[in-house]
């Protein structure tokens, strides 16, 4: 992500409902929204801002698929090719037996992919710093910010008279 | 969106609290000093850690010949102690992955804590296999790795290799989803925090801001790990009950024992969740958001777990009988009028008799008997892995070689031990992190806060509100 700084206008309201139709308005309106942030995740927001569902879950299973693969494919080059020994009478390659070391490796595979992914896309990891509009959106304040960089004077101040139109609660300017 | 959920019978958040007085209330036990149980519990608890590493330490030193287990009766506690402990830790994953599947709201008081006890139980139990190698510093032979013998590989049918990787994925898998679910919370401490708390804090919850399109790829995460975790915990008990039935030793070689062993899991972690959350919601006091309709939710499944090891009981002796074989007539014989009848009888009093009470709606809310039938429901659970381990193998296809066993006290200082380790683990957890998950408490408090539902409700919002209109128009 880019280092450089953002100036960002932003509205806190105090309820999802109030978020909900604020954001329904601004699309409505073509405001271009920099980002929404909420105390918790706010059921039914994803499609009025338009964004596309997490792909997440395919990768996850790419990621499980090339687990069991691995899992598999290890065991029986080990048992069958590298070293083959006899067990108790069992076949060189018992498949039975490499179910559950299979399915294990998939679920290892699968959960640890799709998490690293998951951090990885949302710029996310030990030490990063977070852009903090406002301390209160991780406790009860539903923000809306826009990125007003190289906005002009009357763009800003008719996202003020947005906010206000949509009952925001309070309006604030910040370089993050 | 709707979305698939149980309809909410009960208020779960009551005290009429605002989003604002959940991120107080849930936040502030890591921002004050402790208080004056936490550090006798503390203290107690860190005791009985050193007495654990002491026993560790004496048993690496002086082998496991300290152990009371012999020739005959090779697994004794150290394997009971894993299988219950493994089991205990089913609970945390049960809560958090199958009740989210369902949809069931409940989940969101007791998840977090529970999931945390998931952690400490797993490393608790994987304790046992390792001290139980004798020489620890060997342990990474249990890994497939490439070596200078050949390389020579770890026997694949083998289910003690199976649990190795059922544990290990099992526990990591645990943590990644406590840690993800752990984040935005960590997020709201560190929003408060001011100081090292803060610096600290922004370490951990990795630069979260609370955007649309994070929350969106956190619950998606959440969901495909809860889905995936499913069957990882039916795996990981099936697993272990396969360390015994894939043997062919009569009464370990039994095809019931995967459900069985599941069943009891869950059973006996529902048990430790209900011991530590009733003394948690006190301490912490957090009566309002982990209410009595948790506790007897939990206790329904309590009643029903219990049930189905009951029955699982019974059949194995049917099916003993029914069998024709004397060898296996015999062992269950043994297991229930032999020299360890009392362990037989212990087991069935806690496991089949005592959750039954739970039928009675007063006792399913009461506290006191909550806490005393979870603590019988432990121990219980205790003896039935004792049972199923050492009576079987006291009395072997041998006469001449049977035994008894009784531990030493290396023995029950480990096992004590480990209760150090454990309680110590969750000790420092209530301090730093959120027992209760801030954010998913929030997004239900329109759906189950005592303001808009219940006989107290004074505004109707959200789902609520949509809900009783449909019931109007039907």
């Amino acid at each position: 992500m880019a280092a450089s700084s953002k100036k960002v206008l932003y509205g806190l309201y105090n309820d999802e409902e109030d978020l909900k139709s604020a954001v329904k308005s601004a699309r409505k309106d073509h405001l271009d929204i920099m980002d929404v942030l909420t105390p918790f995740p706010v059921h039914g927001l994803d499609p009025i801002l338009g964004l596309s569902e997490s792909r997440l879950h395919i990768l996850g299973f790419i990621y499980g698929a090339i687990g069991a693969t691995f899992g598999f494919g290890f065991m029986s080059w080990a048992l069958a090719s590298d070293w083959p020994i006899l067990f108790g009478g069992k076949p060189y390659w018992p498949v039975p037996s490499f179910i559950p070391i299979t399915f294990e490796m998939t679920v290892l595979f699968a959960a640890w992919g799709m998490t690293i992914t998951f951090y990885t896309i949302c710029g996310m990891w030990p030490g990063v710093q977070a852009k903090i509009l406002d301390n209160r959106i991780t406790d009860d304040k539903f923000c809306i910010a826009f990125d007003v960089t190289d906005s002009e004077e009357r763009a800003v101040s008719g996202l003020q008279a947005f906010f206000s139109k949509t009952g925001a609660a309070e309006v604030n300017l910040k370089t993050i | 969106m709707s979305q698939p959920v149980a309809p909410v019978r009960h208020v779960l958040i009551e005290g009429n609290k605002s989003y604002h007085n959940i991120t107080e209330d849930l936040c502030s036990p890591t921002e004050k000093a402790p208080s004056k149980e936490w550090i006798i519990a503390f203290a107690l608890s860190s005791a009985l850690l050193g007495l654990y590493t002491f026993a560790v330490i004496w048993t690496i030193w002086k082998g496991i010949g300290e152990w009371g287990a012999n020739r005959t009766i090779n697994w004794a506690w150290d394997i009971t102690n894993f299988v219950w402990w493994i089991g205990i830790g089913h609970a945390g994953t049960l809560i958090s992955a199958i009740l989210l599947l369902f949809r069931q709201r409940w989940r969101t008081g007791v998840n977090r804590a529970a999931e945390a006890m998931t952690i400490f139980a797993v490393m608790c139990a994987g304790q046992f296999p390792l001290i139980h190698m004798g020489r620890l510093w060997l342990a990474f032979f249990i890994f497939p790795f490439p070596n200078t013998r050949g390389p020579l590989w770890v026997n694949f049918n083998s289910p003690l290799l199976w649990d190795v990787f059922a544990i290990s994925t099992y526990f990591s898998v645990s943590l990644l989803f406590w840690y993800t679910g752990l984040v935005p919370d960590l997020a709201t401490v560190r929003d408060r925090a001011v100081g090292y708390r803060k610096k600290m804090y922004e370490i951990f919850s990795f630069g979260w801001t609370g955007s649309a399109k994070h929350w969106q790829r956190w619950e998606s995460l959440s969901l495909i790990l809860a889905g995936i975790s499913t069957p990882l915990v039916l795996s990981v008990h099936t697993i272990v009950s396969f360390d015994f039935a894939t043997s062919i030793i009569p009464g370990w070689h039994t095809t019931i024992f995967p459900p069985y062993f599941v069943a009891g899991a869950i059973f006996s972690g529902f048990a430790m969740v209900q011991t530590l959350m009733v003394i948690t919601r006190k301490v912490l006091r957090l009566e309002e958001y982990i209410t009595i309709n948790h506790i007897e939710s939990m206790n329904k499944v309590i009643v029903l777990t219990g049930t189905i090891v009951g029955v699982a009981y019974l059949t194995e002796l049917f099916i003993a009988w029914y069998s024709g074989y004397i060898y296996e007539q015999f062992a269950f014989y043994n297991r229930v009028f032999g020299v360890y009848w009392w362990s037989y009888f212990g087991m069935m009093f806690c496991n089949v008799v005592s959750p039954q009470l739970f039928w009675s709606r007063k006792i399913r809310r009461s506290i006191w008997w909550t806490f005393f039938l979870s603590i019988v429901v432990n121990i219980g659970m205790w003896f039935e892995r004792f049972v199923i381990i050492a009576t079987t193998l006291a009395r072997d296809y041998l006469p001449s070689s049977w035994s008894y066993y009784s531990p030493t006290w290396v023995e029950i200082s480990l096992f004590i031990g480990t209760m150090g380790l454990f309680f110590t683990l969750f000790l420092i957890f209530t301090r730093v992190a959120p027992v209760v998950a801030i954010a998913e408490v929030k997004a239900i408090l329109k759906v189950a806060g005592d303001q808009f539902i219940g006989p107290k409700a004074t505004k109707a919002h959200g789902h609520a509100a949509h809900s009783a209109e449909k019931q109007e128009k039907h």
